[in-house]
């Protein structure tokens, strides 16, 4: 059993919704990186959740920057700390948006130039801060404010970007599964080099559930198969527990795509392209940690 | 049709009206019911456009830009960071002489994020060559965006359009909305240099110091041969609709001692604090500045002039006082109010014109006895 | 002019009330605009609305400083947020439901909005429809025409239900 430190670093006073996995997942992030961190944050949910001047409910320095640049911004700040032989954790948390969209180019620079940093991505598959608009990660035939009937297009697949860079670590996470996050990311800051994390980050108002939900919709995601949780490390992947027992029995998809408001109305050919999608990724997992490929 | 709309929603309301052909936009709080209303429109087939969400304000613009060189109409909406970001390809859009309509929710800029009312990011695209018109109504904002096509597309200007209101205080109020019918308002685009396979041209090669300038003079000169096109499209749309505009918004300002001089929301609510200073036998009229760029001939001799920039230009003033000083000879009260979305009341205009100090510039909230 | 603000939960439908008092008031021939408080708004987290009514156009943008009437979507609001904050002397308050409060000597009215729509149904997302049977409220207090409101709110929602359960808080509110 994982033994979770007790110090907490993110306060009460968050602006967070009720039933937001970013508040979750920063908790035990923090829990895991400790007060020697800095928090490199571009525009995303979290840069309200954090509080309105003059408060802040992250007891770390946390570093706001315009929505492109966080991954450059934070290779100058890892490149100084290490300059000065500072081992002071630099972690980018990032949304969806600001990770596949706005951000990719500064994130695959800092990933090629192998700036020593830990990227979290916290994916709730929209533009959240503005009020839920499409951004590459929404799935297909998700309702978002952009895309009324549905996106026609798929989510924009990060993991397999970031892994054409080879880090030397990366790993996807999920709010629903707190210890198993606090062990990657702990994993990750032991390593030098670039390291990302893709944690899937259920949202009431997004994705139109009962707040109180989230943790279940976290748990439905991996269940059906629909999210894996994986980890790849010196280019060796390993599926994590959870993730491989829905590979044995998967949940049907219905289970989780049902009670979520955004895929009211999902035409049986998107609900298909989903399951293929997840179905030919987790394959290829699979396969890769098998050996074969 | 009298309904009622938000000014973002006006601006969608129009845009629907309009047709483009192409629209590629980015979300970025206070714009971004813009985008969702036309997404709307565009899902339930009620706007026949390819509506292309970019990843980015950089590749906003320039997808904007790639339509627009084929010949086809084209629209985005951004605001403050969203607009800096596209900096570069809407100096490109001015030069290439495409005749884009954007939108621009005026909102300040960060550190720290501030999402409310400021117009030092539109300000900052000044000399790009783009026109620029502030609206401070809900119809304003419709029928300023209409008229926006019209006055780009025209051939003595063929120079992009923004239209900028302002973040949440117009973006978001609910007032009345007049819709028309268009008719044949906006005649179809014609672009002389589109792109065409038949007759193929380079676009914007290397361009050498004997040559350069000329392309850039030739901005200019279409910058001022605006003017005559925004008062003949002013006139026909008045013509046809009842409502005209101007270059400025002028209030009680025929026989005024003082004018106070002011963009946006800022410059209606003037209107207020001229009411009040009237009753109290003060002279004062309140003159709103629509066009930014091409800048307008200013009445302002021999009356006092009490400007208000919800904008800085740091180690230089107000831009709007500049302008005034520069332009009109006068030697303006400058007033530095609003920015972040300070909120600055008739009560608080009134006070600046009353203990207005030729030739010094104040900051509310900071200078004391402003 | 007369100034009005409404406080609500994100959610409740706050701001489309205001949306709707001004639509009515515009189907009564006069001036009105609305527009919401935006700070960092979430959903659950305390929201005000504003609406402004004149006989003439309405030039003023800033903050309303000194409401004429509050209006009251979710009381549980009064725990965290002084909602008679401003309220000119002879101002009104508007409750949905009553609840012990003091009201600090304001003439406070109440109707139970939350029950009225839960009567007929009008729920969204599990959450009852206030904004239709408020202006229900607002029309018995004078603020704009019962004809209006209900016009309304059939241009604004197509279900049935809103204009009845505004005329059930027209019912209901007792002066």
């Amino acid at each position: 059993m994982t033994e979770i430190p007790k110090e907490e670093y993110l306060f009460k006073c968050t602006s967070a919704c009720a039933g937001c996995s970013s508040s979750l997942v920063l908790r035990y992030v923090l829990k895991a990186a400790g007060p020697d961190t800095v928090l490199v944050m571009p525009a995303c949910c979290t840069s309200v959740i954090q509080g309105i001047y003059p408060n802040t409910a992250m007891n770390v320095p946390v570093y706001n920057v315009a929505f492109a640049a966080a991954a450059a911004c934070a290779s100058g700040m890892s490149a100084s700390f290490r300059a000065a032989k500072k081992s002071t954790n630099v972690i980018v948390y990032a949304g969806d948006g600001g990770t596949v969209d706005i951000g990719i180019q500064a994130l695959s620079g800092a990933f090629e130039r192998r700036t020593d940093f830990l990227y979290i991505c916290y994916d709730n598959e929209a533009y959240g801060n503005t009020g839920m608009q499409r951004s590459g990660a929404t799935p297909t035939g998700a309702r978002t404010t952009t895309t009324p009937g549905g996106k026609p297009d798929t989510k924009k697949d990060i993991d397999r970007i970031v892994e054409a860079h080879d880090p030397p670590y990366m790993a996807t996470a999920c709010s629903a599964y707190p210890h198993d996050l606090f062990k990657k990311v702990t994993k990750a800051l032991s390593i030098r080099g670039p390291k990302f994390i893709h944690v899937l980050a259920p949202c009431p108002p997004g994705w139109r559930y009962p707040t109180e939900q989230t943790v279940e919709m976290g748990k439905l995601a991996v269940k059906t198969g629909m999210w894996v949780l994986f980890e790849r490390e010196y280019g060796k992947v390993t599926i994590n527990g959870p993730s491989r027992a829905a590979m044995i029995k998967p949940l049907p998809v219905e289970e989780y795509l049902g009670p979520q408001g955004r895929f009211k109305g999902i035409s049986r050919e998107a609900v298909d392209a989903l399951v293929s999608l997840a179905r030919r990724n987790a394959k290829r997992l699979s396969l890769e940690e098998e050996g074969v490929c | 049709m009298l309904t009622i709309a938000t000014g973002n929603k006006a601006v969608a309301a129009a845009v629907k009206q309009v047709s483009p052909e192409v629209i590629a936009a980015y979300p970025i709080t206070p714009q971004t019911e813009i985008v969702e209303q036309i997404a709307e429109y565009v899902t339930n087939g009620e706007l026949k456009s390819q509506y292309i969400p970019v990843e980015s304000e950089h590749s906003a613009m320039a997808a904007c830009i790639g339509a627009s060189i084929t010949g086809a109409r084209t629209f985005t909406a951004t605001s403050s960071h969203g607009l800096l970001y596209m900096h570069e390809m809407v100096n490109w859009a001015a030069g290439g002489r495409l005749p884009i309509v954007m939108a621009n929710v005026n909102r300040a800029l960060g550190p720290g994020w501030n999402i409310w009312a400021e117009h030092t990011d539109s300000m900052q695209e000044r000399d790009t060559g783009w026109l620029q018109v502030y609206v401070s109504t809900v119809q304003e904002a419709y029928d300023t965006t209409l008229m926006a096509f019209r006055i780009a597309e025209h051939n003595d200007v063929l120079l992009p359009v923004m239209v900028n209101l302002d973040g949440f205080s117009l973006s978001h109020i609910n007032q009345s909305l007049e819709t028309v019918d268009l008719g044949d308002f906006i005649p179809p685009l014609r672009l002389p240099h589109a792109i065409d396979v038949k007759n193929p041209r380079g676009y914007g090669p290397l361009t050498g110091p004997e040559d350069y300038f000329k392309f850039r003079w030739d901005i200019e000169r279409s910058m001022r041969d605006s003017v005559k096109v925004v008062e003949s499209t002013e006139k026909e749309f008045f013509r046809r609709f009842g409502r005209s505009y101007g270059f400025t918004d002028d209030y009680q300002c025929e026989d005024a001692d003082v004018v106070v001089v002011s963009m946006g929301t800022l410059g209606k609510e003037a209107e207020v604090s001229i009411d009040l200073l009237r009753k109290e036998g003060i002279k004062a009229g309140s003159m709103r500045i629509r066009w930014l760029r091409p800048f307008p001939k200013l009445d302002l001799k021999g009356r006092d002039v009490v400007v208000i920039d919800r904008d800085y230009s740091f180690g230089y003033g107000g831009i709007l006082a500049d302008a005034v000083r520069s332009k009109c000879r006068a030697d303006p009260y400058s007033v530095i109010a609003g920015l972040g979305g300070q909120e600055v009341t008739y009560d608080d205009i009134a006070g600046f014109i009353r203990g207005r100090r030729p030739g010094e510039e104040s900051w509310f909230g900071v200078t004391p006895d402003v | 002019m007369y100034e009005i603000r409404i406080h609500s939960r994100g959610g409740q439908g706050g701001v489309t009330a205001a949306k709707l008092l001004a639509l009515a008031a515009f189907r009564d021939h006069k001036y009105a605009t609305a527009f919401p408080f935006y700070g960092a708004e979430r959903r659950g987290a305390p929201v005000v609305s504003f609406v402004r009514i004149d006989e003439s156009p309405i030039r003023v943008y800033s903050q309303i400083k000194k409401p004429d009437l509050i209006v009251v979507l979710d009381n549980s609001i009064m725990d965290v947020v002084d909602v008679l904050h401003g309220l000119r002397p002879g101002g009104k308050v508007l409750l949905n439901g009553t609840l012990p409060h003091d009201m600090k000597g304001f003439q406070t009215l109440s109707v139970d909005l939350t029950t009225i729509a839960l009567r007929l149904n009008l729920v969204v997302a599990g959450s009852p429809i206030l904004n239709t049977p408020v202006i229900g409220a607002l029309a018995k207090m004078g603020i704009v025409s019962m004809d209006s409101a209900k016009s309304a709110i059939s241009e604004m929602f197509s279900d049935d239900r809103n204009v009845k359960a505004a005329e059930a808080a027209f019912q209901e509110l007792v002066l």
